[in-house]
């Protein structure tokens, strides 16, 4: 089962947003919160050594892109050599499937999950639990946000949209915490629960950040250890990696772990890095016994084919959410399925298609802070104007604006039409005062208009010329 | 993709651009534009076929539309040696987006559209970058405090973060000074501010807030529909601040006195020029086509 596509709700979706004052503080504040770190953390060596981090970072990715099929092979070729089993799954029925015909095989009861945006898109946890098996997320955002049945609302931070009376009350109602407004007493509430759920799971589900392909690893990325503690464990893991994780080398990985942390929340390096190579070793003491990689396309190859593969070299760092200006107060849930921003409004109809998302590539004013923070230079601006031009071929823009544009281009094509056209505005100016006709009136219902100036410039110049003369 | 290379623009007649806003609703920052570069002795004409860049249509996905309108821009500035517009987003829609709208196959247009990407110059970026001058030689008649809003194509489309600020501290009586967030768009965005109300003015609020913050008594921008967004929102919320576009605040400083007794600083060196520049002749390329 997969997650609910509102997309196409996005307009009405945004105006709950608007009106939730809690949300607007919350996000307002995290976004900002994390640009401003962002910015510190990558130029903390000078502007030139942070763009060279993105470029070099970008090359990576790119270069991962260009091989992919190649690299796909060789890394299960390694994946293999050190012992995980490789599935490849389609769609998300067949991922979750997957996941479940392993967990079977295994006997297990109890799953942990570390952060994976990836089983966001699959709605692995619906399907798990369907099955009788019981599921925790150990991230404490995804924790919080599993208590309280809601998806994340930023990539990196998921419970971004909360504040913390909200989480705390959620602690009260779902696990009866006794009430406290001491951030640190509720981590502690939080991280005693979650210890316990450690100690007793039968499988830990994993993302991937990063899937290297010529060692065979995973790797991944984390601030809570909890990741550590879902890989290593319980007696299997799986992790769950879209196609387009791969990088070819480990020295592409250790370049990209500075650049991401620093991208997404302005550290140097995230408090656990780590390489995962496989099951336990008979020399080691720990570690899972059975280890998996399901590697899952669900609409990526799709992509790839198209001008818009550049948008698979994500590494879902937030940054673009955080410098939205639009996201900033939406939020993440409008855009309506599982990525929100920028990077949502591109991947979103890419994902699902464009009639079901549709008014996803207009929710952004084009100002281009996603572009200049994304630490592997994908350029969204330029992927929503395409995904414009695409929604007017497939006739799936809004009524009333083919013709509105055919008109216009008539207008704009001949100076004495356009000067007729700036008289008659000034006139319907004149005759309609404030109030403004049609789609227009989405304008003045928050802003003044200025008048029409009673000569245009083009007059104004010939007045001044002929002075002049 | 890279911006075409554009050669020095010194010395050359400067056709311009004044866009179709300025035009029909702000002529007043249309003179003041050309002043200023009459008062830096350029040379200005004004192709009397102009009407828009065809920003509205590219930006909506009507690509077909924004060809056509390109087209005949492509007819109406044909014999401009030099184009310069008061708006860092039409200056960015003819820099970036008029190579892109026309492919190689398409000979001649696409030609066209390159040409015109090469001799395109956004206002601030023309007197500081193209001709090389930061101190115009201007001074206001009274003092004033300034400060910048970034508008977004202008600062991340064409990287002019730092023109217009230069401008402003070298004019006489201006005090430039902060406004938290100069960088983050006001919520215009052409047709998003129609398309989607609540979120522009969700953005628009922010702005203001920070406006009305600022210790600035006036808030420049370079471009007028930023301008408009923002005075709009201004207005609206009974605030005594405004957005001047930064040719209106310059233009104020040629109306001082002392103005034309020195010559303007080339970074430095001295440049000389005539005080006032010789009226446009009524012939070539400002004529009526």
């Amino acid at each position: 089962m997969s997650v609910e596509l509102r997309s196409n709700d996005f307009v009405s979706l945004a105006d709950i947003a608007l009106r939730n004052p809690d949300l607007q503080k919350a996000v307002g504040s995290g976004t900002r919160g994390g640009y401003h770190n962002r910015a510190k953390a990558m130029f903390e060596f000078g502007d030139a050594h942070g763009e060279t981090m993105r470029a070099q970072a970008a090359e990576a990715k790119r270069r991962a892109l260009r091989k992919l099929p190649e690299l796909l092979e060789l890394a299960e070729d390694r994946l293999l050599e050190n012992g995980w089993g490789v599935e490849w799954a389609e769609d998300a029925a067949s991922a979750n499937q997957l996941v479940l015909d392993i967990a079977r095989r295994h006997s297990v009861k109890t799953v942990t999950k570390s952060k994976s945006m990836l089983s966001e898109e699959l709605g692995v946890n619906q399907d798990l639990e369907a099955a009788g098996l019981r599921v925790v997320e150990t991230d404490l955002g995804e924790y919080i946000i599993q208590l309280n049945n809601e998806t994340p609302s930023h990539v990196v931070a998921p419970v971004m949209h909360m504040t913390k009376a909200e989480i705390r009350d959620v602690f009260v109602r779902e696990l009866d915490m006794q009430p406290t407004d001491d951030a640190e007493a509720m981590v502690a509430f939080a991280r005693r629960r979650l210890r316990q759920d450690f100690l007793g799971a039968d499988m830990g589900i994993s993302g991937g950040n990063f899937l290297i392909a010529e060692t065979g690893s995973i790797g991944l990325v984390m601030n809570e250890g909890n990741g550590r503690l879902c890989t290593s464990m319980p007696r299997v893991h799986i992790a769950l990696v879209g196609i387009e994780k791969i990088v070819e080398t480990v020295a592409d990985y250790a370049m990209l772990t500075q650049v991401l942390p620093r991208s997404a929340t302005g550290q140097p390096l995230s408090v656990y890095t780590n390489i995962l190579s496989g099951p336990r070793r008979a020399h080691e003491a720990d570690g899972p016994e059975h280890c998996y990689v399901i590697l899952v396309d669900n609409g990526r190859s799709k992509i790839y084919d198209t001008d818009y593969a550049e948008a698979l070299a994500c590494i879902r760092c937030g940054a673009c959410q955080n410098a939205c200006p639009v996201y900033r107060s939406a939020g993440g849930h409008a855009y309506g399925w599982v990525y929100g921003g920028p990077i949502g409004a591109v991947l979103t109809p890419l994902l699902v298609g464009l009639d079901n998302a549709a008014p996803l590539p207009h929710a952004s004013s084009l100002c281009g802070s996603c572009k200049q923070v994304c630490p592997v230079d994908i350029d969204l601006p330029r992927m929503l104007l395409d995904l414009r031009h695409d929604l007017v071929q497939s006739g799936e823009s809004a009524a009333g604006w083919d013709v509105a544009m055919q008109l216009w281009a008539v207008g704009m094509t001949s100076p004495t039409r356009f000067a007729l056209g700036g008289r008659a505005a000034r006139a319907g100016q004149a005759l309609l005062g404030d109030y403004m006709p049609g789609p227009l009136g989405n304008w003045s219902e928050f802003r003044d208009f200025p008048a029409f100036a009673p000569k245009p410039f083009r007059q104004l110049w010939k007045e001044r010329n002929n002075d002049h003369a | 993709m890279a911006l075409p290379q554009r050669e020095s623009p010194q010395g050359k007649v400067v056709s311009l651009f004044v866009t179709c806003i300025v035009d029909m609703v702000y002529p007043g920052t249309g003179m003041s534009v050309v002043d200023i570069l009459e008062h830096v002795g350029a040379r200005v004409v004004f192709p009397p076929a102009q009407t828009c860049c065809g920003q509205p249509a590219f930006n909506s996905g009507y690509r077909d539309e924004a060809r056509t309108v390109a087209r005949h821009f492509f007819k109406a500035f044909q014999d401009a040696e030099v184009i310069v517009t008061p708006s860092g987003s039409c200056a960015t829609m003819l820099r970036h987006e008029y190579p892109n709208l026309f492919a190689p196959e398409d000979g001649e247009l696409y030609k066209q559209a390159r040409r015109i990407a090469s001799i395109t110059w956004e206002f601030s970026e023309y007197l500081v970058e193209g001709l090389g001058l930061v101190n115009l030689d201007l001074a206001l008649p009274e003092p004033q405090s300034f400060a910048m809003h970034d508008a977004c194509h202008g600062l991340r489309g064409l990287g002019l973060g730092r023109a217009a600020r230069d401008l402003l501290a070298q004019l006489g009586n201006a005090e430039l000074c902060e406004l938290n967030e100069c960088e983050v768009c006001c919520g215009f965005g052409g047709l998003f501010s129609i398309k989607m109300p609540a979120l522009s003015n969700a953005m628009l609020r922010n702005k203001i807030d920070n406006i009305n913050a600022s210790p600035a008594e006036t808030i420049v921008t370079g471009d007028v529909s930023c301008l408009t967004q923002m005075n709009g929102g201004l207005s609206r919320g009974k605030s005594n601040k405004r957005v001047l576009h930064l040719a209106d605040v310059l233009a104020k400083g040629l109306r001082n006195p002392a103005w034309g007794t020195s010559t303007a600083t080339r970074r430095g060196e001295a440049l000389a020029r005539p005080h006032r520049p010789p009226p446009v002749p009524p012939t070539g390329q400002g004529e009526a086509q």
